[in-house]
């Protein structure tokens, strides 16, 4: 509260020079265009979240009677809890496995789409679309089309190769699905992005010293890519790791697929403890900067550096 | 993939150049000579991608089916079609207010934080001054959080004020994720304008404003479009925040979806859903066709090679 105020009034006492010189440092009027920007993020971000925080530390009188610990109930509940605190693990064995996959595998698909080859942009144009979908509409589809009656296993069985239709939805698996058709095609698009931000005469000039591909792959594409891939891992872990509405409709919303949205807004909407809701999105808010640090601190370790084809 | 491709055995030229068509075998393949087989490898990618295709078309056709069919259960296809379903889910959910609410909030969301966000862009692209790391952390966190984890204290703060439900509410909460958007979108865009322009405009005695109407705005149409459409995309198909704070008068499309499947007592018909899920499909699909047109989505990361080849 003190430091600004002391700034203020210095700033009253020498108002000539001092505007000079913020000037040159690069402040002046025109940084007001950051103001609604700023006021924006202050009161719709910053408010909200620190205000969330405050309200993790007043529990509920439920929460405190039966997990004590005063101020900290809410905590003590959520470590405590197993109902709760399942959820962590329950999300990041669906998160992690599904952005490992959908960022290793549109790594070949976007070398395979780099060159040209009659029908790329419609095959570029078909794998972006699903982006569209919505996972509303990929889990109406995928419980109609892998469900017991759906086509998928009415055609499996035809063929002779199950005798059981097989339960691919409502579990698990199914929304491990919903993830990659939804994850998939952003993460292609991002790593195709970047991979064409990669001068070609880089690898030439590798494919000139004689490496083959795989050596290519290993000392040059992957450490220029690498960036790349740790952004794109970052951004689609989040989108996995939020995942929602498809735990609820194909996944098994109290069993394998109780994921910490699915506990926090259930804590919102159904039981209004506003206080325990805010505590489940924090912890997520939380687990999910560990993850990212973590690539983070992987990259740190990457090559840093341009890639050649962008400025 | 890696297994696949070791035990093969041979050199595999280029990974990248792959002519999965060509099926004539060259004998020894030098490092660099384009291979003309398909390697494992290459089978593996679309073996693969017709896959996740044939779930995708699978479950594209089997919803369109399903909104069309009468009495579907344990056949290849339904006894027979019709657009009942239609009919009946525009009256059952009052789509023609959901759609109405889901525009109006989508356009006042894209307008509000097009007015936001451009000049923010702007002095994040063409200004240094202090704190500008902390700035642009603070306009990139909303979009590296999972919705639901700011979605929930800040829908408290909503209900808290009394706007649960509203409609004002579902604008505010998707402004969060949207405004961050269109300045990691413009940013690019205006870093490819060059500022002699803006310079000699201001020689000649233009001041910030004039520079900004007469000068930035033309050449920015192309990008307040794209940003613009992406938002729309973004605020049409989110579906966290608006459920958190959207109420019977305010929901969106998708919400009012999900909350037909999810009601009580197993949810309504599933052709009813079914038919306004190939309703939403089909509308974000033409935005999204509409969107490709203008904008190239490399674009966003790829700038100035993209730019020169203008």
């Amino acid at each position: 509260m003190s430091a600004p105020s002391i700034g203020r009034t210095r700033a009253t006492r020498s108002t000539a020079s001092l505007r000079h010189r913020l000037a040159e440092r690069g402040i002046d009027t025109s940084l007001l265009m950051l103001v609604p920007a700023l006021v924006f993020a202050i009161a719709l971000f910053i408010y909200p979240f620190s205000y969330g925080i405050g309200l993790t530390f007043q529990p509920s009188a439920a929460i405190q009677e039966q997990w004590g610990g005063g101020i900290f109930a809410n905590y003590v509940a959520f470590f405590k809890d197993p109902f709760i605190f399942d959820s962590v693990y329950l999300t990041m064995r669906l998160a992690l496995p599904a952005a490992l996959f959908n960022v290793l595998a549109s790594i070949p698909v976007a070398f395979k789409l780099r060159h040209r080859f009659r029908g790329k942009k419609l095959l570029t144009t078909l794998l972006v679309l699903p982006i569209t979908l919505g996972t509303v509409l990929t889990a109406q589809g995928l419980l109609i089309f892998a469900g017991r009656q759906g086509w998928l296993n009415r055609f499996l069985l035809q063929i002779g190769l199950i005798d059981q239709p097989l339960t691919l939805v409502n579990n698990y698996l199914g929304v491990m699905f919903s993830l990659i058709i939804s994850g998939f095609p952003f993460a292609f698009l991002l790593i195709s992005s970047y991979l064409s931000g990669i001068d070609p005469s880089i690898e030439a000039a590798a494919k000139t010293m004689g490496a083959d591909w795989k050596q290519r792959f290993r000392r040059v594409i992957l450490p220029l890519l690498a960036p790349g891939l740790a952004t794109t891992f970052i951004l689609t872990f989040v989108l996995a790791f939020s995942v929602f509405p498809s735990a609820r409709l194909v996944g098994d919303a109290m069993g394998s697929t109780r994921v910490m949205a699915l506990m926090g807004y259930r804590a919102f909407a159904e039981q209004i403890d506003y206080p325990m809701a805010s505590t489940i999105a924090i912890m997520m808010g939380v687990v999910e900067l560990l993850v990212i640090g973590v690539v983070l601190l992987w990259r740190s370790f990457m090559y840093k550096g341009s890639t050649g084809g962008k400025g | 993939m890696a297994t696949q491709t070791a035990s093969s055995g041979t050199p595999r030229a280029d990974l990248p150049e792959p002519l999965p068509r060509a099926r004539k075998r060259s004998a020894a393949v030098a490092p660099g000579e384009r291979s003309l087989v398909a390697s494992p490898t290459t089978w593996f990618v679309w073996a693969g991608t017709a896959a996740f295709f044939i779930f995708l078309i699978g479950i594209l056709v089997s919803v369109m089916v399903d909104s069309f069919g009468k009495s579907w259960f344990n056949t290849w296809l339904p006894d027979s079609f019709s657009t009942d379903w239609y009919t009946g889910a525009w009256d059952r959910f009052d789509m023609t207010s959901v759609i109405g609410v889901t525009l109006t909030v989508a356009f006042a969301v894209i307008i509000i934080s097009v007015l936001i966000g451009v000049p923010a862009a702007y002095l994040l692209a063409r200004r240094t001054f202090p704190l500008k790391k902390l700035v642009s952390v603070l306009f990139l966190l909303p979009v590296l959080m999972p919705p639901i984890t700011y979605g929930i204290p800040l829908a408290t703060v909503m209900y808290n004020l009394g706007l649960g439900r509203t409609l004002t509410a579902v604008i505010l909460v998707n402004l969060v994720p949207s405004v961050p958007f269109v300045i990691m979108t413009m940013t690019p865009f205006i870093e490819q304008i060059n500022p002699t322009i803006e310079s000699a405009a201001r020689m000649s005695g233009a001041n910030m404003r004039r520079v900004f109407t007469k000068i930035l705005m033309p050449l920015l149409i192309p990008g307040i479009l794209a940003a613009s459409i992406l938002v729309l995309v973004r605020t049409v198909g989110m579906f966290e925040l608006t459920f958190l704070v959207s109420g019977p008068q305010s929901d969106t499309l998708v919400v009012a979806i999900y909350r037909a499947m999810t009601a009580a007592g197993g949810g309504e018909a599933r052709q009813l859903i079914s038919s306004m899920a190939v309703v939403y499909t089909i509308s974000m699909m033409v935005i999204l066709i509409v969107a490709l047109r203008f904008v190239s989505p490399t674009q966003l990361v790829a700038r100035v090679k993209e730019s020169r080849e203008d």
